[in-house]
């Protein structure tokens, strides 16, 4: 086909293109620069008012939190004040306030969370020199079994036996699934195994496990679809989904870690932050987490319940507090159950 | 009407000229190939909306930086940042290294089978005819628009241990590929679907009635024109399931070593402050994807034979 | 035109393949967000916090795909007609958020644009935060979802031709003229597809949006994190029927965007013989 001159013919039409062409411009940039105009929409922080408190917690404590909010908001000193809450997996949402997540209380599953808060400065470091050591809940690790407890679970020696499937998230990805694994390790030490020992027993254990979901809510969700035989989760969590309704029965371990989930306000948080944490540690609040499947740290509360004690409880600091625990077991590379995992997945990955 | 006269016909402007119209072009076949043929400066000036040659390209490389470009350099930074050591010990770790193998052989094999398949629903789709066939056809795209939970969530519930079916695919590999099975699927139906209804029907009957076989026919027509679309549908399906995570968590048990998915195991090194390692297996995970995605367009365009009739 | 013994055996196997893996777990969805009866159903439907997360996502939708599809166009049209060294690179760029993984996108978004990213911080020095807000969200949606008008248009492109398009440009027809009147029609195909894709893509997305959004519930909780939430929070129903709401709104975009008679063509040919 012959090209002609590249030039239009009609006399005028030179300014054409450039004029369409700009006013095209124009248009893609007006649409580019539309989400802009969305800053203008009150975010979080934008609408702050005395009224509002950022909440930025980790997923389970979201049912228990709708109803301290709404009481809260009856007290006195939390009259007219809404709690927007953002909940998700405790990790990521520590990095997120860290990258600008807006947060007056913050609530996490595991105190190195609160710690990579610290380290940004968004938290004081005397976060945990109150009364309760800046812990708001208790709760403990717990076996889920199906109801009736067909396979007779009842220790930690019986998960490790052969046709046993045990379902723990990824210890990568969940705190929770830490929190498991340090109760496992702590429970055969209580039972006087050594160190060595115990650490072949967490292999054992993971050898036996049929899913490591990425979180605990997918690790129930997993369960509750019918796979496994017993699930290791947080106490609270198994009440919470017992009182749903869903099928499951609850195995105290006779040998278990006691979970602490700390609290904290942030360095920007008003007045308003600082009552609702009052709150949740006074004798009305804690009754509230009592209630809600939560072992309250106020000794006075924590009587009015008869949660389950297992023989023996120990705490984190008993096995050399988080910050040791985290890099010697937990790093993604170098840590115990990365070696574990390891082992375990050369014998089999043929498989 | 020729394709110039419907141009001057559409535009209204003089009276049509027979012009020789270009042998006609079957089946969807353009006359100018991959990039137009014209030299650059007159392809320039001849630049369609883009008169002013630099305000559009200009545009769209920002909008394409600031989504795409610089979340990737930022990536790549991030991956590096340790150095070339701690990248190199982050992408040979023993289980980012089965989490990769696992997750590319997978998408692999399910691009395949969904092809093949993908090739069989467009056929029966646009050559076949039977009640409900549009409900059947609006269905394919609704995979695509499930959340990635709800899909892993109801496969699980589907195909787990629960299974109405008795069919418990969880924790297993076959959990896994059903999973990329179900999100893939649009792709490879779509893109051949449009194709194969543009298929002038006029060939294959002209074949068959000069004697070709209905494999004959298959073979050196219908196939030939479809295949390009095929691998379209292929490398989008690949390029899917290798980031897919949130259908396959869950019914893929997540086990490492075994059923751990690539993504899967680099969100769990982003939650465990391990964000170098997570953007270093991130990187190789991309660059074995664009590879694969890359040799599908060459493997197209050598397909893409021109015509001979 | 196929002969007869294939016709059946391929329609069934067919059926039979989709029955399984498209139409039990949709259809699993649609029974269970209705299992307990429509007032249940509506009843979640309409919940505060629900009826936010479809409002937000929606928006998020109507900003984010018409801002890919003018990209896509634009860029099909650049490939496609002009030459220029690093084409193939600008080609392979569009198609790197299809190899990246949601979750890769939503960090690597965090990296620049969070507070202490390469732009964040400049960002938040004056005031502007872009993650844990709605047009963070856009963001991530856009950019998971950037390929595909791209992927559906340049092909097309790449197989009409030039011709009709030069002729017109010869007979005096200014660029936007044959892009509307040329270009246009015969890339509609595609391009409705283009934008089908990135719609459902756009409407069904977590990965990215639960790591950019912060998810705050009832102020940056899309459908989708309000259904994970939902679901982690047992609370089937809820997350079930938003998933209804979302196969529904992307059903409608499909109807409207390929269910005229026109098109109708497209899909299915012409009368099956």
């Amino acid at each position: 086909m012959q090209t002609r001159s590249p030039h239009p013919s009609t006399p005028g039409a030179r300014s054409g293109p450039s004029r369409r062409a700009l006013g095209r411009g124009l248009g893609l940039a007006a649409l580019a620069a539309a989400p802009l105009g969305l800053l203008a929409v009150p975010t979080a922080a934008g609408a702050q008012t005395g009224g509002s408190v950022n909440l930025v917690a980790y997923s389970t404590p979201k049912p228990a939190y709708t109803t301290l909010g709404a009481d809260f908001a009856k007290t006195n000193s939390g009259a007219g004040v809404t709690v927007a809450g953002s909940f998700g997996p405790s990790g990521t949402q520590a990095t997120s306030v860290v990258d600008g997540l807006p947060a007056d209380v913050v609530n996490f599953s595991l105190e190195p969370d609160m710690a990579k808060l610290v380290k940004a400065g968004l938290v004081s470091s005397t976060w945990d020199k109150s009364a309760t050591k800046g812990i708001v809940t208790d709760s403990i690790v717990s076996f889920i079994v199906r109801p009736g407890n067909p396979k007779h679970i009842t220790s930690w020696a019986d998960l490790v036996k052969p046709g046993v499937g045990v379902i723990t998230p990824n210890v990568f990805s969940s705190g929770s699934a830490k929190w498991n694994i340090m109760a496992a390790y702590g429970a055969e030490l209580a039972l006087g195994k050594t160190s060595a020992q115990a650490q072949t027993y967490l292999s054992q254990l993971l050898h036996n496990s049929v899913a490591q979901p990425s979180s605990a809510s997918a690790a129930l969700q997993t369960f509750l679809s019918g796979q496994g035989d017993v699930l290791l989760d947080y106490e609270d969590d198994a009440l919470y989904a017992k009182s749903k309704g869903e099928a499951l029965d609850i195995v105290t371990p006779p040998q278990t870690i006691l979970i602490e989930n700390p609290i904290a306000v942030t360095k920007t948080a008003g007045p308003s932050a600082k009552a609702f944490v009052t709150y949740l540690l006074s004798p009305a609040g804690q009754k509230v987490w009592g209630q809600q499947g939560y072992r309250p740290v106020l000794q006075s509360v924590a009587k009015q319940f008869h949660f389950p004690q297992p023989k023996t409880l120990f705490t984190i600091d008993h096995l050399g507090g988080w910050t040791a625990v985290n890099t010697k077991f937990f790093d993604p590379q170098t840590g115990i159950v990365a070696h574990v995992e390891q082992s375990l997945g050369v014998s089999t990955a043929s498989g | 009407m020729t394709n110039l006269d419907a141009t001057v016909a559409d535009l209204g402007l003089g009276p049509p000229s027979r012009d020789p119209a270009p042998a006609e072009r079957g089946p969807g076949r353009g006359r100018s190939r991959r990039y137009s043929l014209v030299a650059p400066s007159s392809a320039l000036a001849h630049a369609g909306v883009f008169g002013k040659k630099a305000a559009g390209p200009a545009l769209a490389v920002t909008y394409l930086s600031l989504l795409v470009l610089l979340p990737v350099a930022a990536l790549i930074t991030n991956a590096f940042s340790g150095g070339w050591h701690t990248f190199w010990a982050a992408v040979t770790q023993p289980e980012a290294v089965a989490a990769l193998e696992l997750t590319l052989i997978a998408a692999l094999i399910v691009a395949i089978i969904n092809s093949i398949a993908g090739l069989a629903i467009a056929f029966v789709l646009v050559r076949d005819d039977f009640k409900g066939k549009s409900v059947v056809s609006a269905l394919i795209d609704l995979p695509f628009a499930l959340p990635t939970i709800v899909a892993g969530l109801t496969l699980l519930a589907l195909y787990g241990a629960n299974s109405p079916f008795h069919l418990d695919l969880a924790g297993t590999r076959l959990g896994i590929g059903a999973a990329l099975l179900f999100v893939t699927l649009p792709f490879c139906v779509r893109s051949v679907q449009p194709v194969l209804a543009e298929l002038d029907a006029e060939i294959e009957d002209a074949a068959s009635s000069l004697g070709a076989t209905r494999r004959q026919v298959l073979r050196r027509i219908l196939l030939p024109s479809v295949l390009p679309a095929v691998l379209a549908g292929a490398g989008l399906a690949f390029a899917r399931a290798v980031g897919e995570f949130g259908s396959v968590v869950l019914i893929s048990g997540n086990i490492p070593f075994k059923t751990e998915v690539a993504s899967s195991w680099i969100f769990s090194l982003s939650q465990s402050d391990a964000l170098p390692a997570a953007s270093a297996v991130s990187i190789v995970l991309v660059l074995i994807s664009l590879l694969v995605l890359l040799g599908i367009g060459w493997a197209r365009r050598r397909f893409d034979v021109p015509d001979t009739v | 035109m196929k002969e007869n013994r294939w016709r059946l055996p391929l329609r069934f196997g067919v059926l039979g393949y989709l029955a399984l893996l498209v139409v039990l777990p949709v259809g699993t969805v649609f029974y269970r967000a209705f299992q307990h009866g429509l007032g249940a159903a509506w009843h979640a439907f309409t919940a505060p916090d629900a009826l936010h997360a479809l409002w937000l996502t929606l928006l998020v939708a109507a900003i984010a795909v018409p801002l890919n599809t003018v990209f896509g166009v634009g860029v099909s049209i650049i490939l496609a007609r002009h030459r220029f060294p690093g084409a193939w690179l600008l080609d392979a760029f569009v198609d790197i958020p299809l190899a990246l993984s949601p979750v890769v996108i939503g960090l690597a978004l965090i990296l620049v644009y969070g507070h202490t990213g390469w732009l964040g911080n400049w960002l938040a020095a004056r005031g502007i935060t872009v993650i844990f807000s709605v047009p963070g969200i856009v963001m991530a949606s856009a950019a998971v979802s950037l390929p595909y008008v791209v992927r559906e248009v340049l092909p097309v492109l790449q197989e009409i031709g030039t011709e009709q398009e030069q002729a017109a440009r010869t007979l005096g027809a200014r660029p936007f003229t044959v892009f509307r009147r040329i270009t246009l029609p015969n890339i509609r195909r595609g391009l409705a597809y283009g934008v089908t894709l990135t719609t459902a893509r756009v409407l069904g997305e977590f990965g990215a949006v639960a790591i950019v959004s912060g998810a705050i519930a009832g102020k940056t909780q899309t459908l989708t994190l309000f259904i994970s939430n939902s679901i982690d929070n047992l609370d089937p129903q809820s997350a079930y029927v938003g998933a209804v709401a979302l196969c529904l709104s992307a059903l409608i975009v499909l109807l409207f965007l390929t269910m005229t008679d026109r098109n109708r063509e497209a899909w299915h040919g012409k009368a099956a013989a």
